[in-house]
């Protein structure tokens, strides 16, 4: 138990995938002018995060390991990804139209977001049990949700700010990304070892 | 034992993908979506240009408006009159009336008329010049690095020889990216059918004003003392200001203008081919 605990933290504070491996950058810039809109990106995010650690562990135990083929991986960690990500899109699709415009062009690219396919890689690479594996995918995604959210706050609050006109837009977002990547830092002390 | 890989590679990879491909078929017909074909079909017939002049984001929306009956054919700026005519009739709604809105540069402060305090070397773009002050003495006034002129994406704009953006009337749809790219507002969109404008945006008393510009307005009020119509022309912070919502303003009240930073019914006749043969030969 303590062990999940462990990896929840680790995944959504410690080693923030966003902040602290630079992965998913792409929807984290993108999709982060709304905090409503970042939210509901992030709960995407989490739910394939997640879905994709639940369907992956088996392929990579039971079908890939079995048969000898662990190199494999790559090939359908990210046939699994595409398909859970469609999946996403249909649902969001039919389920909210205004959110599926809101996303736009960042909903089918949770595909290629690096920050799910590092997920089931690191999966792997740390030999995570299954339940270890949920638990890593759902904190993962609570970390990019949590970095997601965060720096929307903070980009709302940025449209009232006095920014210097070359600074505007990308670049005092990347700065406030620095910013907060640096303030993460800090919570490397949280667990020993 | 190469072949064994292969064949098991190929079996897993495949059991994988079909296992996935059913799922998202059964998950498909669940979940579909029926979306109204015309929205397609209305958005081919739009110019695409995705500019927003209408109001609503990008041509598919506007497309969806249209269908939806919250718009008519003729908001869509960059449609010229077949098109228009042609989406009425694909979807058998009034083309409605279009009053043809224009982009019109208000300062003629060029290189001939501002004074120039310094040789600006730093970022070659208005707003990196704006944030520096650039060149000119005037902090109003254009800065001539034609930020508007690249943010037109229907080609209707280019610098003339005196360093000032011009607009080709014929190409201008009114889409307000170039009013947007200029970080002195300079850049006004009002409708064809105003005519009467102040050329200048320069807020200081007239003796300053005057000595950094020779078409500054100075605001000594004649213009308002001349106009016709009793309110349409006021002085609000040392610069005339015209009332646009008072109907035909005439040419009266530019007569007595010293600077001559009033003008009437000036440039709308401006197209790119009489632009371009006037500055063939020359770099601009």
């Amino acid at each position: 138990m303590t062990e999940l605990v462990m990896i929840f933290i680790s995944a959504s504070l410690i080693n923030n995938f966003v902040l602290t491996y630079f992965l998913g950058i792409c929807p984290f810039i993108g999709v982060s002018n709304k905090t409503e809109n970042a939210l509901n990106m992030g709960f995407a995010t989490t739910f394939v995060m997640t879905l994709t650690a639940a369907v992956t562990w088996p392929i990579y135990h039971y079908i890939l390991v079995k048969f000898n083929v662990p190199y494999l991986e790559y090939v359908s960690f990210i046939i699994v990804i595409a398909s859970l990500v469609q999946f996403v899109e249909m649902y969001v699709k039919k389920s909210s139209p205004s959110l599926y415009k809101a996303l736009g062009i960042f909903l089918p690219l949770i595909t290629t977001n690096c920050a799910i396919l590092g997920l089931a890689l690191f999966m792997v690479l740390r030999d995570y049990g299954f339940l270890e594996s949920i638990v890593f995918g759902f904190a993962t995604g609570v970390g990019f949700t949590l970095a997601l959210v965060m720096m929307s706050g903070i980009r709302e609050e940025l449209e009232f700010a006095d920014v210097p006109k070359v600074f505007q837009g990308a670049s005092i977002t990347f700065l406030v990304a620095g910013l907060m990547a640096l303030a993460f830092m800090g919570f490397a002390g949280l667990i020993r070892g | 034992m190469v072949l064994e890989t292969v064949i098991v590679s190929a079996v897993s990879m495949g059991g994988i993908a079909a296992a996935l491909a059913i799922f998202l078929i059964f998950a498909d017909s669940k979940l579909k979506v029926v979306t109204d074909p015309r929205i397609d079909a209305v958005t081919d017939l739009l110019p695409g240009t995705n500019c927003g002049g209408c109001g609503v984001p990008g041509c598919n929306a506007f497309a969806e408006a249209l269908i939806k009956g919250k718009a008519t054919p003729s908001d869509c700026v960059a449609c010229d009159d077949d098109c228009v005519t042609d989406v009425a009739a694909f979807l058998g709604v009034e083309a409605g009336t279009k009053t043809r809105i224009l982009a019109v540069v208000l300062c003629k402060g060029g290189n001939a008329e501002a004074v120039q305090n310094a040789t600006y070397r730093g970022e070659m773009s208005c707003t990196g010049a704006d944030t520096g002050g650039g060149g000119k003495g005037c902090v109003y006034g254009c800065l001539g690095l034609g930020e508007c002129v690249s943010s037109c994406d229907f080609g209707a704009m280019a610098m003339d020889d005196n360093g000032l953006p011009v607009v080709f009337y014929d190409k201008c749809v009114g889409c307000g990216a170039c009013a947007e790219a200029c970080p002195r507002d300079l850049i006004e969109l009002h409708p064809e059918d105003k005519k009467l404008f102040v050329y200048c945006k320069n807020k200081d008393k007239g003796p300053k004003a005057k000595k950094v510009c020779k078409v500054a307005c100075i605001a000594c009020t004649l213009c308002v003392k001349d106009c016709e119509v009793e309110g349409g022309i006021t002085m609000v912070n040392n610069l005339a200001e015209i009332n646009f919502d008072i109907d035909a303003l005439g040419a009266d009240a530019i007569k007595r203008c010293p600077t001559k930073c009033i003008l009437f019914d000036v440039e709308k006749d401006v197209t790119k081919e009489r632009f371009e043969s006037a500055h063939r030969g020359r770099a601009v």
